[in-house]
């Protein structure tokens, strides 16, 4: 019943046995694809899988579906929101004319904007996987993908920051220090986002409301999120806490999500209790989902699908609705899945570039474990391609250093460093109270002041008794 | 106020106090916007320290001589899981959850199994962080057989200690049912952190066969000197060990209680000096 796929190469006739097979052999090698068994057996068979992928009409991703409708929601998801009429100037092409396309004077912000709604998340992939890394930035930072929630992300020339003050006991002090590191150092437009050490309803309700307190009292244009499943979040909007955003952590089969604890109508319910609360001053994304290449597979739900293409489906997920970020954390999930600084900086342009093409507001967590083989100057690389392509968002953390969930993102500083060298600016709102609490000297030519603002100065002599021995 | 810059130009933060609150690296001053050089090296170190826990192989001998006359008499069986060397265990994690055929025979083939099952396997894996067993697993483990040897509730027989190289959690499975053991425990090194590259995980498992997934396993984390103290982590242990030895089953459905406890220790302050 699978539908067979051919190319013929100098007298030899090579066989994918289905599109999956035909999409999973055409990845850049990575290590995840060869764990789970659907990578090219070589070289050449990869390139061949990609001329052979080249010349299939982008309408066969419509038809022959990779999971069946039947068996998967996300699937269902695909088809029944694919916008035919958006689809109509693209059509007719191949995947290798799409990539032409793409590339092209006709494929202006404006006409790619207006395509979206009929491109499905296998179609981006197809194309990403015959695309280069040049390829996938400049189309990428053609694609802009604006959302709004107390500030604007996404607008061009601008980078915003996830302000992530982990702490490893969830401890009060500790977190707010990290708080006041990131916004001195003019980070956080994104949201000020915490993973929870302790990951329950009580816990989250804490953690919100500490936030909440901090955004009021300094009056500063960002929005809150503590990181924990939908469901606890769900519960906290019930027990009436300050939620701004709601967060999950989400996959490209209903199997991934399954493992994950959510359905489609789970987050359907989430966003309408969220929207409920109406805390946005300037827009209604009430969203924050992670997704990485790799959580289909670990969490045995990938249907022979290649990790790319599965992530890209997630991306249908998120697009569905509305968020306010979109964040592949890329480098987290380990060696086994993304093996060194080569792969990572691949699947984060890959993941940067299928996200924005299909409207998704994507940030990324630039980020490696100490078990792969990639190091901050890695990191360095993929946060200035990153920059240079347009991406909504990255993470801050203090020194680079996540205490809690022991891996390393970009710093507050590396964030300074993307938007002097790039001539980026954070969300124009947080901009203006950079340069309003005086955090900046001169925010235009991403200047710090070099003394302590007054009102944090204030803040700092509020601190617990004992803090002051070694001053 | 504005500071004349010094002659290097490096900017101090002047909350780098706040650093008493959190391990987080925070008010590290900057250069321009970049890191000054000595936070750049430290950096540097701590990250090199990591990769080498990761990358040094466990000193299986050392740690032999460590552990002799822990347990019983018998020196510790090593083994050596699927995975030929740490470049494949890295992109295998299936392969260092299985033993390999020589270790399997081994295990199978000994004499010193009984008939009756005992109490408990206990199994020292490599994992991410050899320094982590390297420093860890001998404190460690005197601490928890003193503590079974004082228990009032229960006898505990242990199976021969085994090590395992290039080695999973699960792999702990697979050895448990081969040495006829009612519950194993793996101690294992931890993913390595930038601030704590020597992390010990102890995992349970009651019933351990090839198969079994994270669901069926407990888990207490950060086994080290800066981190979960021996004592205290001995004594969670041990509880954990009588809860399942009780109800016969471990993972999702066996709770700890002694955790609420700790996390509510670890409250720690509660003030948000940003608000006050």
């Amino acid at each position: 019943m699978a539908k067979e796929y051919h190319y013929t190469l100098g007298g030899q006739r090579y066989r994918f046995k289905n599109l999956a097979e035909l999409m999973a052999k055409a990845t850049p090698s990575r290590s995840g694809d060869r764990l789970a068994g659907v990578i090219a057996a070589s070289a050449e068979e990869r390139v061949v899988a990609q001329m052979a992928l080249a010349e299939l009409p982008l309408k066969t991703f419509l038809e022959d579906l990779l999971i069946p409708y039947e068996s998967d929601e996300i699937t269902r998801l695909i088809v029944d929101t694919h916008d035919a009429d958006a689809f109509a100037p693209i059509a007719h092409l191949t995947v290798g004319d799409f990539r032409n396309w793409l590339l092209s004077d006709l494929a202006t912000p404006e006409i790619l904007a207006g395509v979206r709604a009929g491109i499905t998340p296998e179609m981006a992939a197809a194309v990403s996987k015959i695309m280069r890394n040049q390829d996938l930035i400049l189309v990428a930072r053609k694609c802009r993908v604006i959302t709004a929630f107390r500030n604007t992300i996404g607008l061009p020339g601008r980078l915003s920051t996830r302000l992530q003050p982990n702490h490893p006991t969830d401890d009060v002090t500790g977190i707010a220090a990290s708080i006041l590191d990131g916004l001195l150092y003019g980070n956080g437009d994104a949201v000020i986002g915490i993973n929870p050490a302790t990951d329950n309803v009580a816990q989250s309700v804490k953690l919100m409301r500490l936030m909440d307190e901090v955004i009021r009292k300094y009056a500063i244009p960002t929005q809150s999120c503590v990181l924990t499943h939908v469901t606890n979040t769900l519960e906290a909007i019930e027990q009436g806490a300050p939620v701004d955003l709601v967060f999950q952590s989400i996959g490209g089969t209903e199997a991934t999500n399954a493992s994950f604890g959510f359905d489609l109508s789970v987050l359907a319910e989430a966003r309408d209790a969220a929207l409920s609360l109406k805390r946005g001053t300037l827009g209604n994304n009430v969203m924050y989902f992670e997704t990485g290449q790799g959580s289909a597979l670990s969490a045995d739900a990938h249907h022979g699908l290649d990790q790319q293409t599965c992530e890209a489906r997630a991306y249908a997920v998120a697009r569905h609705f509305d968020p306010l970020l979109v964040n592949t954390v890329v480098g987290f999930i380990g060696p086994e899945y993304l093996f060194d600084g080569k792969e990572i900086i691949r699947a984060g342009l890959e993941d940067h570039f299928c996200g924005k093409l299909l409207g998704v507001p994507m940030g990324c967590d630039i980020c490696y474990t100490n078990h792969a083989e990639a190091d901050q100057n890695d990191m360095d690389n993929l946060l200035t391609l990153l920059g240079v392509a347009g991406c909504n968002f990255i993470m801050g953390i203090p020194g680079s250093d996540d205490i809690m969930l022991n891996y390393q993102t970009t710093s507050f500083h590396d964030a300074l460093y993307a938007r002097r060298v790039l001539g980026l600016g954070p969300a124009p709102e947080f901009e203006r109270w950079l340069a309003e609490m005086a955090i900046f000297a001169d925010v235009a030519n991403h200047r710090l002041n070099d003394a302590l603002p007054d009102s944090f100065a204030r803040s700092l002599a509020n601190l617990p008794a004992g803090a002051d021995h070694d001053r | 106020m504005t500071d004349k810059l010094p002659s290097n130009g490096v900017i101090t933060n002047p909350w780098r106090r706040l650093s008493e609150f959190t391990a987080a690296r925070i008010g590290l001053g900057r250069a321009g916007i970049s890191l000054p050089t000595d936070r750049l090296l430290e950096f540097q170190l701590a990250h090199a320290r990591a990769q080498d826990a990761v990358h040094l192989p466990l000193d299986v001998e050392a740690l032999c001589r460590d552990l002799t006359g822990l347990t019983n008499d018998a020196p510790p069986h090593v083994v050596h899981s699927r995975a030929a060397d740490r470049m494949t265990y890295l992109q295998r994690p299936d392969w260092g959850r299985r033993l390999d055929e020589a270790s399997r025979e081994r295990l199978s083939h000994n004499e010193d199994i009984p008939q009756a099952p005992f109490d408990l396997a206990i199994v020292i894996v490599d994992g991410l962080s050899s320094l982590a067993v390297q420093q860890n697993a001998e404190p460690f483990l005197r601490a928890l057989i003193d503590a079974l040897d004082d228990d009032s509730q229960y006898d505990w027989r242990l199976a021969p200690l085994t090590i395992v190289e290039q080695g999973r959690v699960a792999i702990g499975d697979e050895i448990g049912e081969l040495l006829n053991a009612r519950a194993v425990l793996v101690m294992v090194g931890e993913r390595p952190g930038l601030s704590s590259p020597d992390s010990l995980g102890l995992y349970l498992t009651w019933a351990p066969k090839v198969g079994l997934t994270d669901a069926y396993r407990n888990c207490i984390s950060n086994v080290r000197p800066a981190g979960l103290a021996y004592p205290d982590a001995s004594r969670r242990l041990l509880y954990l060990l009588r809860e399942s030895r009780q109800k016969q089953l471990s993972g999702v459905h066996l709770k700890d209680r002694t955790e609420d406890e700790t996390i509510d220790h670890q409250g720690g302050s509660i003030r948000n000096f940003l608000i006050s």
